[in-house]
């Protein structure tokens, strides 16, 4: 077990996973020899050259495109976007073809493609360096999506990503990337897709969440803790598809949730959350359904304290844990 | 009816019906905290006659209850205190301590008596998960503390109650509760005292399935041999029908005889005209109003079966309202058809529907139970073919229609299979003998018979 940062635990799965197969490859902007912006690929270019690690031109489609015929092919590739903001130019990519391949091939061909994108804000990018895209490929079957919280989960689900047969979307929380660290384990292991992981226990409400915001959930749980308030805290960690088994477990328990995310309320993925409790447990729930979400403005606002108004933290997030446990 | 004082005014009962005197609080419908607008309902009121519900004569805040459900109340007494609106009502203290009437709920485990101060807004808006928990321990939300925002009971309230032991017993007496409930002004000897395994048949006047009437509050008192026995409180509709009961048994000296109709014609006839019947007038035609219309003009023939016994003389009424026995899981009522000698079948038919429906849904009001000259049950609609009424007092006779059954029977020395009913009497052997009875009765069995398929209902 080594204690690694949340973007250590990304790189070494693709180190791992490239060592072990051939197959896998990174694309994307700045990748080979810079190492990638956050540094997500550091020294992979040096160890497997430049056919295993390529540089590619400032076009996302391209990038998404070229990943998904590859993967069709029989690679694996694992196409980077330096920003998720940037991956809007792949949406027809990913959405119209990626997400489709099995489907109108009449399950004939797969394409087993990751795309890791680095999501949120909180790290003064402004509004083109800020944005959560969950929203906006979230209703879109066909696709995998995956938002680890820890290094555990980071490392486990990119691997888990890299080796599914199909297209799935990596969201990395980039304010995690040097923040988080935790232990993760040496030898080869997977966090399977479509998991939930209670981060933590409790009887008193319940609060989902994934990426960022579980740290912050978790932090505000120990000092409610202090006032006797025991929160059971819901990881996620995939999206699509929603581990319905797991939510609907996690909300009995208490009979109150909280639904916590970065991006932005309406039409999140707290809204499905919801919709999910709403129509299984109404007869199980204590307190209506509470969502915390980030405002439903255009764009992350470029302005230290605004950003800092408009992103959750922990304080915030223990402010509506404590509101929904006195309801 | 009210009075302001200090804390705000208070809302005193009111005399509900000429000969009312006090009356039982049933169950408070709005509590110290909520907001009550005039004419709302205020609680349930129950008296000898009726139960009503009773609207509040002021609009404000109920800032405190002067009366535990359950406990008798002279009229003109308060009951409870509004705050009315635009008095300085924001930082008043809301009172819920109400001192239980002894007979009702004793304590569970020392105290179920609440005493809550503070913001109550939320009291009584109840979670579904809170109501499910409820459901399920069989919980009276109202002796569980509140935790939650503006006093709300939250469901880690409830599972706190069950855990420290509050519901236990109450949930155990509540499955076997069913066996002692049962009721009615007839003989027990006809009426299942264990509870139905099958749904109970009904025909509409007896026993519908939701159950109506005041709450019936089951204590587990302590007892030495807890397996053996245990207890039910009087509700006060109960009392008043045990009061009755006495009072008429004690009171006229009874006599009963029966007779044994053949109806086979009459079956026929209701059978070839109820599908139109309900389709044109909307309601059942029942056998209970071909009955009915029977009985009413068998009373005009003989008008000394609607009358009652006066000591010095016997006071004949001329007009002929019959009272009619409506049963529910835990009461029997008896609203009154009025002149039932100026309707015919079909207003018969309408008006037995109404009040039975009526009856079922807990709305009687006094009007509807007052001036009956004569009763008739219809036990049948049970599966009973044999009773023992009790007369209605002071009436001078109850008359019971029982199931219709087929049965062999010899007509001009043959064997038949006809539709027959057996029609019991019970009579106030002060005021009628046997021979005027018997005529009386015989003259029922000639109109029920003398219905055919060619009669005109209208």
């Amino acid at each position: 077990m080594a204690m690694l940062t949340y973007l250590d635990a990304i790189r070494l799965a693709m180190k791992d996973e490239m060592e072990r197969d051939e197959n896998v490859f990174v694309l994307g902007e700045d990748v080979g020899l810079k190492g990638g912006v956050f540094g997500t690929t550091k020294g992979l270019h040096a160890q497997f050259g430049d056919d295993r690690v390529m540089d590619t031109p400032l076009a996302e489609s391209a990038i998404s495109g070229v990943a998904i015929g590859a993967a069709m092919y029989g690679m694996r590739p694992i196409a980077e976007m330096q920003y998720s903001d940037f991956m809007l130019p792949a949406t027809n990519q990913i959405i119209s073809e990626a997400a489709k391949i099995r489907y109108r091939s009449n399950n004939d061909w797969t394409c087993p493609l990751v795309v890791r994108a680095p999501i949120g804000g909180g790290v003064f990018g402004g509004l083109y360096h800020s944005q959560c895209p969950e929203s906006i490929f979230f209703g879109t079957p066909g696709l995998k999506i995956v938002v680890p919280s820890t290094p555990y989960d980071a490392k486990g689900l990119l691997i888990a990503a890299i080796r599914d047969l199909d297209p799935v979307l990596y969201f990395e929380h980039k304010k995690c990337y040097r923040m988080i660290t935790g232990e993760v384990p040496d030898e080869d292991y997977i966090v399977p897709i479509g998991k939930a992981d209670v981060k933590r226990d409790g009887t008193d409400i319940t609060v989902i969440t994934y990426g960022l915001t579980v740290h912050f959930a978790l932090q505000a749980a120990e000092e409610l803790a202090k006032d006797g308030i025991n929160a059971l805290i819901l990881d996620l960690r995939t999206l699509q598809p929603l581990d319905r088994d797991a939510i609907l477990e996690a909300v009995k328990k208490t009979g109150k949730v909280l639904i916590l995310h970065e991006d932005n309320k309406t039409g999140g993925v707290g809204a499905e959350v919801a919709a999910i409790i709403a129509e299984e447990l109404m007869y199980d729930l204590d307190a209506p359904i509470m969502r915390l979400c980030g405002y439903d403005v255009p764009a992350m606002p470029i302005s230290p304290p605004l950003e800092k108004f408009y992103m959750l933290n922990a304080e915030k997030v223990q402010e509506a844990m404590l509101q929904l446990a006195r309801y | 009816m009210q009075q302001t004082g200090a804390k705000g005014t208070e809302i005193t009962m009111p005399q509900f019906a000429e000969s009312v005197v006090s009356a039982t609080i049933g169950k408070w419908l709005k509590q110290p905290g909520d907001h009550v607008e005039e004419y709302e309902a205020l609680c349930e009121v129950i008296t000898d006659k009726v139960t009503a519900e009773l609207p509040s004569t002021a609009s404000g805040i109920l800032v405190e209850l002067l009366a535990a459900e359950g406990s008798t109340v002279d009229v003109g007494t308060a009951i409870c205190i509004i705050q009315e609106n635009g008095i300085e009502g924001q930082a008043l203290a809301v009172k819920t301590t109400v001192a239980a009437p002894a007979s009702s709920r004793t304590a569970l485990e020392g105290d179920s008596t609440l005493t809550v101060t503070g913001d109550q807004s939320m009291r009584h808006r109840y979670s579904p998960a809170v109501r499910t928990l409820a459901e399920e321990y069989s919980l009276d939300l109202n002796l569980i503390a509140g935790s939650g925002l503006g006093g709300r009971i939250t469901r880690k309230d409830v599972l706190d109650y069950v855990e420290s032991g509050g519901s236990k017993q109450q949930h155990q007496d509540v499955i076997s509760a069913p066996i002692v409930k049962s009721s009615s002004a007839v003989s027990a000897n006809e009426i299942p005292m264990n509870a139905p395994k099958v749904p109970v048949r009904s025909t509409g006047l007896h026993l519908s399935d939701n159950k109506v009437g005041p709450y019936v509050d089951i204590e587990h008192k302590q007892s030495s041999d807890s397996r053996g026995e245990y207890y039910i409180d009087i509700t006060p509709i109960r009392n008043t029908i045990a009061s009755r009961m006495r009072q008429s048994v004690t009171e006229i000296p009874h006599a009963w005889t029966m007779i044994e109709v053949d109806v086979t014609n009459l079956v026929t006839l209701r059978n070839k005209m109820k599908d139109e019947f309900k389709r044109k007038e909307g309601v059942n035609l029942t056998y209970l109003a071909f009955l009915m219309k029977s009985v009413v003009n068998a009373i005009k023939d003989y008008p000394i079966m609607n009358s009652v016994w006066g000591v010095d003389n016997i006071i004949v009424k001329r007009d002929i309202n019959i009272s009619l026995a409506v049963g529910t899981e835990d009461s029997v009522w008896t609203p009154v058809i009025r002149q039932a000698d100026q309707k015919n079948i079909p207003g018969l038919a309408r008006e037995i529907e109404q009040l039975a429906s009526k009856t079922r849904a807990g709305k009687l009001t006094p009007g509807d139970m007052q001036g009956g000259t004569f009763t008739i049950n219809n036990t049948g609609s049970f599966g009973s073919i044999l009773s023992y009424p009790i007369i209605n007092y002071p009436q001078a006779a109850i008359l019971t229609f029982e199931s219709i059954v087929k049965r062999p029977v010899v007509i001009n020395d043959m064997i038949a299979v006809r539709s027959m009913a057996n029609l019991c009497l019970s009579l106030d052997h002060r005021i009628l003998d046997g021979v005027i009875c018997g005529r009386f009765l015989q003259r029922v069995k000639e109109n029920l018979e003398s219905f055919t398929q060619d009669t005109n209902l209208y």
